[in-house]
């Protein structure tokens, strides 16, 4: 299964931030997950909402300059190990990792690791023969 | 101290005889061109002998940048290509450039003035001249390189950039004398430490700096670090490149070749001729190039003149250094860049909007180009690799256009303030340091 990953290039200046998360808020968005990466200029934030298409909607009527990507999420054990023996899956694939983050599910108490992979449909069926659950939503 | 060439020490009579003689021919050669055919044209002047005194100079109509541009490639040429031996381009204010072709005459007469510039500072053949200038299209490299040349001095042809060799080229060989910009001097003399070179090491004992604005504040600090005797150069392509006007050992203003350039100065907004001693903006007439003749180009460097005489003899009248410019021309690191330049290479980008701002600053003692733009939405890729490309592709496409390689920033759209005017685009946070009189170093 694929997240849809709502992604915006952000001015790295005080207060962008807050304003991008005020306005999630306000509009009863919930954030799941969330990462940024950012050089001196600019960032780009990454997140995962429990609804993606509102969020993305939202964000562009507000002007910003945001994306839908489609990443995967896979649930691991939240315990000692796990993500190194998934990162061991896609290297024996040779399946290169563009960027990660994670996120806790508590309600599980699992942890969601999100994939960025330009082979999408490969790591996918890598992943399910190796019995794990991907997500769509978490 | 050398001696100067009798020319130098013309009486103002007879070198005005001469500027006459010499200006006559200098408009026959220009009604040589089609350019000048149709921009004379209804000045009254058909021929050189229409002028009948060096006052008739102002019936002729001024040369601009951009007359340069419209005659690109020939229309500015004057004699036959096989006669011509030599181009050297600056960049214009858009893609085309500002070509100036040269004569072997033309080349040898420039090597003249330039030979004579350096004797007037002291220099003779038993000195080490190591041009720190770069070679190529643009002419502070060649231009001195020759005159050096032809003045005895050993030439160690360096070329810009690389402080580490440059030090290593000092020591070695003994320079006695570098050409550089004032603030690449600066810049070599911090790394001194850097590179583990003692000052005590090396021989200098004479700096021609030019290319670039400074002020006297600097020029006193370069010779109280180095511990040397600095000298201002002023040329422009134009007008061949350095050797136009230098200071000789008094350094309280720079001789400019009268026997070689007509000088003016007018106020840029109205064109009027200012009386000697005013500031404003310099004019000149380069009399003796036969391959591009230039009538009354305005250099858009801002100066003025000082016609009290000179203790060292000479009676070619001074220009105080130069003080700015009167169009929005940025010099970073001697490099002449035009706002328009970048303009145009921004618009033809995919990727980025057409919203811009150029900053230029001070990092240590060189300057730094930073050009920021806006990201263009729908190329937003998620993947940082591919906005670091596109960063670096659009900074090798401003490097094609200026020869200077800026740091690129992309901002968020609508980051940018939206500019009504030039002026909001560039950012110029370079210091402005108090002005000294020339000639006031301790």
């Amino acid at each position: 299964m694929i997240i849809k990953q709502i992604s915006i290039f952000m001015e790295n200046t005080t207060g962008r931030l807050a304003e991008t998360t005020a306005l999630l808020a306000g509009a009863g968005i919930n954030l799941r997950a969330i990462s940024i990466a950012d050089t001196a200029d600019f960032g780009i934030l990454r997140m995962v909402t429990d609804k993606p298409d509102e969020t993305l909607a939202l964000l562009r009527g507000s002007g910003m300059t945001a994306r839908e990507t489609d990443v995967i999420g896979v649930e691991v054990q939240d315990h000692p190990g796990e993500l190194a023996r998934v990162m061991a899956l896609f290297r024996d694939e040779g399946i290169n990792i563009e960027y990660l983050y994670a996120s806790l599910e508590r309600k599980k108490e699992m942890a969601v690791i999100i994939f960025k992979v330009a082979l999408v449909e490969k790591s996918l069926e890598m992943l399910t023969r190796s019995g794990y659950t991907t997500v769509s939503s978490f | 101290m050398s001696t100067p060439s009798p020319v130098e020490t013309l009486s103002r009579h007879e070198l005005a005889d001469l500027q006459l003689t010499k200006l006559r021919q200098a408009v026959d050669r220009a009604l040589s061109t089609s350019h000048y055919q149709a921009k004379l044209a209804g000045c009254g002047i058909a021929c050189g002998e229409d002028l009948k005194t060096l006052a008739d100079l102002r019936k002729l109509p001024f040369t601009v940048k951009d007359d340069l541009r419209q005659a690109f490639p020939d229309g500015l040429k004057a004699v036959p290509q096989s006669e011509v031996v030599r181009m050297h381009a600056s960049s214009g204010t858009t893609g085309i450039p500002t070509v100036i072709y040269y004569t072997r005459a033309d080349i040898d007469r420039w090597t003249e003035l330039g030979a004579r510039s350096a004797a007037a500072t002291g220099c003779t053949s038993a000195d080490v001249f190591q041009n720190m200038m770069s070679y190529g299209l643009f002419t502070g490299g060649l231009g001195l390189h020759y005159a050096a040349e032809r003045l005895g001095m050993m030439v160690i042809p360096a070329g810009g950039g690389n402080t580490q060799r440059q030090l290593k080229l000092m020591k070695d060989f003994g320079t006695t004398v570098v050409h550089a910009t004032p603030s690449y001097l600066l810049h070599v003399y911090d790394q001194l430490a850097e590179f583990g070179v003692d000052r005590k090491d090396l021989k200098l004992q004479r700096a021609f700096v030019g290319a670039e604005p400074h002020t006297e504040d600097i020029r006193c600090r370069l010779e109280a670090l180095w511990g040397i005797q600095v000298f201002n150069s002023y040329g422009l392509s134009e007008m061949n490149g350095p050797g136009v006007a230098f200071e000789c050992v008094h350094r309280a203003g720079m001789h400019l070749w009268e026997d070689a350039y007509l000088m003016e100065i007018i106020d840029p907004d109205t064109g009027e001729v200012l009386p000697e001693g005013a500031e404003g903006e310099l004019v000149l007439t380069i009399l003796d190039r036969q391959a591009t003749p230039l009538l009354r180009y305005r250099t858009r460097d801002l100066t003025s003149i000082i016609a009290e005489p000179c203790a060292c003899g000479r009676t070619h009248r001074r220009i105080r250094r130069i003080k700015g410019r009167s169009d929005d021309m940025l010099i970073i690191n001697g490099v002449n860049v035009f706002p328009s330049q970048i303009e145009e290479v921004v618009m033809k980008t995919a990727g980025v909007g057409s919203n811009y701002q150029i900053l230029v600053k001070k990092d240590g003692a060189l300057d730094s180009l930073i050009v920021r733009l806006e990201l263009d939405a729908p190329h937003f890729s998620d993947d940082m690799r591919d906005l670091e490309a596109l960063r670096s592709r659009i900074a090798g496409n401003l490097m094609t256009s200026i020869s200077l390689k800026p740091k690129v920033e992309l901002h968020e759209p609508g980051f940018l303030p939206v500019s009504e005017g030039k002026a909001v685009r560039v950012i110029d946070e370079r210091p402005t340091l108090p002005e000294g009189p020339e000639g006031s170093c301790p």
